[in-house]
């Protein structure tokens, strides 16, 4: 996955429309037999030999498949020529930022333009070549093609003859009109490196003198080291060295926690040597904390107003009035990423640099950190991009790049740290829980007249800025902001919440908090009215139109996208939650022990409704039996890919809903393996996943997070379907009960 | 210490309580198995002892003097074995790091029963953890090598 040096010389940088950099000018002067390179995306080798550049992070999601397949398609290439070049960390290659659901969403268009750039050029030196109007080729499987006389000429031909041409300004040239809105049905590429073991992954790399280290971080956030006795650590054969490295101040940030390092030949040996450090830590402000005395003071915050965020009508006085009012609270305990990879990263600092080896999904962002911890000019350190063991957003706080960074400077060699399970799950950057008290008001005649949502969770922004308690606009605009509610009094209120650990984004991110409650809430009115959930929520989302910031009274983040481009469409919940209704047969008598459940959720620009199937699991709570689901991304790449983020997104969610709890005594994490911190296994999998995917010409959105957020409360629902059992705080299935 | 692993015997300085992933990974550059848990809990460093699954990261070196180790490496010398075939037609990895793991839990599987029931591939492969939830396909992938769909 070592990326050829692509030449930097000739590239200007610029902004298309979508904001992303490109290359523009006149490429290097190729001498013949020198490849075609228009811009950082494309380089044709004169034996046609095509390599494409993959400026984001594989993490599962299968961006190294889909890039480089809508380059490829662009440009008119035959796929099995395609070569992939993973970029390293580097801001020519555009926001590289693999998180947010963003790779396709938001390149999309540049990255067409980019091949275009290249496919025009291509198509300008073959009509020469041809002796015929440009107006009369097409490239078509790796050849530019004059139809009418049957004439072609192969890329690689040609890739001299482009090369000493001018590069056009990408926003003039042609894109091709036969893009399909679906995408293809492609293969997944390198499918053999994982399943031979090839694949190098973060902790795979290895450098000659490489050492590794087992680090031992602050037990309870905010600990600082009073003193460390070494002694024993350092008589274990084959460590190397013991560091001491800071503990840092808030605002964690991306900041390693500081610790104690041992440096060791291997990481057995780094281990067993790191438990036989001594170490004494100061007093911290969270020493008293446990979840179950933050849960209580959180569901009193609840029961009380709150600082209003989204205020139509008078909520508080339609609630008095009302002749119905229905109340429930919802809880999501904090949730850890998980991904099976724990953190990882080599680093080799060199008399004149660095060099980073790193599962990151940001390699930029990790490139500033190493330079600015070592003092070099971000030009001194390279960050190469392995393979990622699942990512989620744990791996976009690369502070273990800067732990390996710091170390190997230490020690003088290249050097591997390896975070232990342990260390993931108990010094990570955690998924906020949340606490959410719902109340609705319905007049006499039963019409929904008053919403009222009060929510207290810990804010990603505390991790940012030490002063910040509350939960910020980005964090509402997941799922409470930006819900259509065509009611005409409505209230969402925020609580400040003393944060006890690194909060951090997690796949789907706060929507999974306030789809499980909004979803589960809706079902419980429902009921209480007697009508199927998805005709409820038509009525209570308001007939098809698009949602105007007006509307709903708030700005609308929208995940950054433009409220133009990306508004929210009632007709397009409308048909997700139909296709699913249809397709899962929901209104059909359930099979004798069975029930299902329904919820939809907007989120990432992309509509998903979903319905889960469960019976009795012989254990107690849900098994799960079959799972639909119906996703309206709009313009989508790899169809493939995209039905498997949505399947996986099933599994997901359904962990979310068994098992997911990180809670803390004493201010530390209790949960420190797979043991306390279950994931659903196979056996726990649903017998079937059917996935629709409706896309048509809308723009963009994203797919790796919206499959998340319905899963767990349409598995709720489908066990009040069931046994009449309303579960409200999640998980089912409490580790410590 | 004598170790062989996928047929090659290897002279290993590594301590004696050192679990075999560590001796692979650390020692052998076979990085092909992967740490996941270090407690036998997630089957992400499932390997071969004399053909039978086992979780090398519990699995001490010392304890495997006179027996053969087979990796991911080792299933096949070129990626041909009907497993990894299966996983290709059904596209089942996504991040793709347990997925050695998984492939080395269903060969086992497969030697000892070579058509399995979808009730023996679930119980089989309960041991090992898919955190980006491929399990359907890996089930289907099993099922196809197996000749049963």
């Amino acid at each position: 996955m070592n990326a050829p040096q692509l030449s930097r010389r000739g590239f200007l940088i610029g902004s298309v429309g979508t904001g992303a950099l490109f290359a523009l000018g006149a490429g290097p002067a190729h001498a013949a037999g020198k490849p075609f390179v228009p811009n950082v995306w494309v380089r044709l080798e004169p034996d046609g030999t095509l390599h494409l550049t993959c400026n984001r992070s594989e993490m599962g999601q299968g961006v190294r498949s889909s890039i480089p397949a809508l380059l490829a398609e662009e440009m008119g290439a035959d796929r099995a020529r395609v070569r992939v070049v993973q970029a390293p960390g580097d801001p020519v290659y555009g926001d590289q930022n693999t998180d947010g659901s963003r790779s396709i969403r938001n390149q999309y268009e540049m990255l067409r333009r980019m091949a275009a750039v290249a496919r025009t050029m291509l198509e300008h030196a073959g009509a020469r070549q041809l002796r015929v109007p440009v107006g009369e080729v097409a490239s078509v499987a790796h050849e530019v093609v004059h139809a009418s006389s049957g004439r072609a000429v192969p890329f690689g031909q040609l890739a001299a003859a482009a090369a000493a041409a001018k590069v056009p300004h990408p926003d003039k040239v042609k894109l091709r009109s036969d893009i399909p809105p679906g995408g293809w049905d492609l293969p997944l590429v390198e499918v053999d490196e994982w399943t031979s073991g090839r694949a190098q992954f973060g902790a795979d790399v290895q450098r000659p003198g490489m050492l590794t280290a087992v680090i031992v971080r602050p037990p309870v956030l905010g600990a600082a080291l009073l003193e460390v006795d070494d002694g024993a650590a350092r008589a274990v054969p084959g460590v190397h060295d013991v560091v001491t490295m800071p503990v840092p101040a808030p605002p964690y940030a991306f900041q390693p926690l500081g610790g104690v390092a041992v440096v060791a030949r291997d990481t057995w040996t780094a281990k067993k040597a790191s438990e036989k450090l001594r170490l004494r830590w100061s007093e911290s402000p969270h020493d008293d904390a446990t979840w179950a005395a933050d849960l209580a003071q959180m569901r009193e915050q609840v029961a009380q107003p709150g600082t209003p965020r989204r205020q139509r009508g008078d909520a508080e006085n339609a609630l008095k009035r009302a002749a119905n009012v229905v109340e429930a609270t919802y809880v999501v305990p904090h949730l850890a990423h998980a991904a099976l990879e724990p953190p990882a990263a080599v680093a080799e600092v060199t008399a004149t640099g660095c060099e980073v080896w790193i599962n990151t999904q940001t390699p930029q962002r990790t490139r500033s950190l190493v330079a600015s911890r070592l003092g070099l000019e971000e030009d001194a350190v390279r960050v190469n991009v392995t393979y990622l063991g699942a990512a989620f957003g744990r791996k976009s706080k690369p502070d273990y790049a800067v732990e390996a960074a710091h170390l190997s400077q230490a020690v003088g060699r290249p050097v591997r740290v390896q975070w232990l399970r342990e260390d993931a799950m108990r010094q990570g950057y955690f998924h906020a829980a949340s606490v959410q008290a719902l109340s609705a008001g319905f007049d006499d005649e039963g019409a929904l007249t008053a919403w009222r949502q009060r929510i207290a969770s810990p804010t990603i922004g505390s991790t940012f800025d030490a002063a910040r308690h509350e939960l910020r606009d980005s964090e509402l605009g997941q799922g409470l902001s930006d819900l259509p509610l065509a009611v005409p009094h409505v209230s969402f209120e925020t609580h400040a919440v003393q944060e006890r650990m690194r909060i951090g984004w997690m796949r789907s991110v706060y929507n999974i908090n306030h789809a499980f409650a909004v979803q589960g809430f809706l079902d419980e009115l429902a009921h209480h009215r007697g009508v199927p959930l998805p005709d409820f929520i038509k009525t209570v989302y308001g007939p098809p139109r698009v949602v105007s910031a007006d509307e709903l009274g708030v700005p609308l983040w929208n995940y950054g996208a433009p409220e133009g481009e990306h508004p929210i469409d009632i007709a397009r919940y409308h048909r997700v939650i139909d296709a699913v209704r249809e397709r899962s047969a929901f209104d059909a008598p359930p099979v004798e022990g069975r029930a299902k459940g329904f919820a939809v959720h907007r989120s990432f620009l992309t509509y998903v409704a979903c319905v889960v199937e469960v019976s009795r699991a012989p254990g107690g709570g849900p098994k799960l039996e079959r799972a639909w689901v119906v996703a309206d991304p709009g313009r989508i790449v790899h169809r493939e890919r995209v039905r498997a983020q949505l399947e996986g997104a099933v599994l997901f969610g359904a962990s979310v809903a068994l098992y997911g709890h990180l809670d803390y005594q004493g201010g530390r994490v209790r949960a420190g393996n797979f043991r306390e911190y279950r994931l659903v296994r196979m056996h726990e999998a649903p017998r079937s996943i059917d996935v629709e995917v409706i896309t048509d010409g809308h723009a963009p959105g994203g797919i790796g997070e919206p499959g998340v957020p319905p899963v767990a409360p349409a598995i709720a629902n489908a066990w009040f379907a069931l046994t009449r059992e309303r579960v409200r705080e999640l998980p089912f299935h409490p580790p410590h009960a | 210490m004598k170790l062989t692993v996928n047929g090659t015997v290897h002279d290993v300085d590594a301590s004696p309580d050192t679990p075999l992933l560590w001796v692979l990974r650390d020692h052998l550059g076979l990085t092909g198995t992967k740490y996941g848990c270090g407690e036998a809990l997630c089957g992400a460093c499932t390997v071969h002892v004399d053909g039978r699954a086992v979780r090398s990261c519990v699995l001490p070196v010392e304890r495997l003097q006179g027996r053969a180790v087979t990796t991911i490496e080792g299933l096949s010398p070129d990626g041909s074995h009907p497993l990894q075939q299966a996983w290709a037609r059904h596209a089942v990895p996504q991040c793709g790091y347990c997925q050695a793991g998984q492939i080395m839990t269903a060969a086992a599987l497969l030697e000892e029963v070579p058509h399995p029931s979808e009730a023996q591939v679930d119980r089989s492969m309960a041991t090992n953890i898919c955190r980006c939830g491929t399990y359907l396909r890996i089930r289907a992938a099993i099922l196809d090598a197996a000749g049963e769909s």
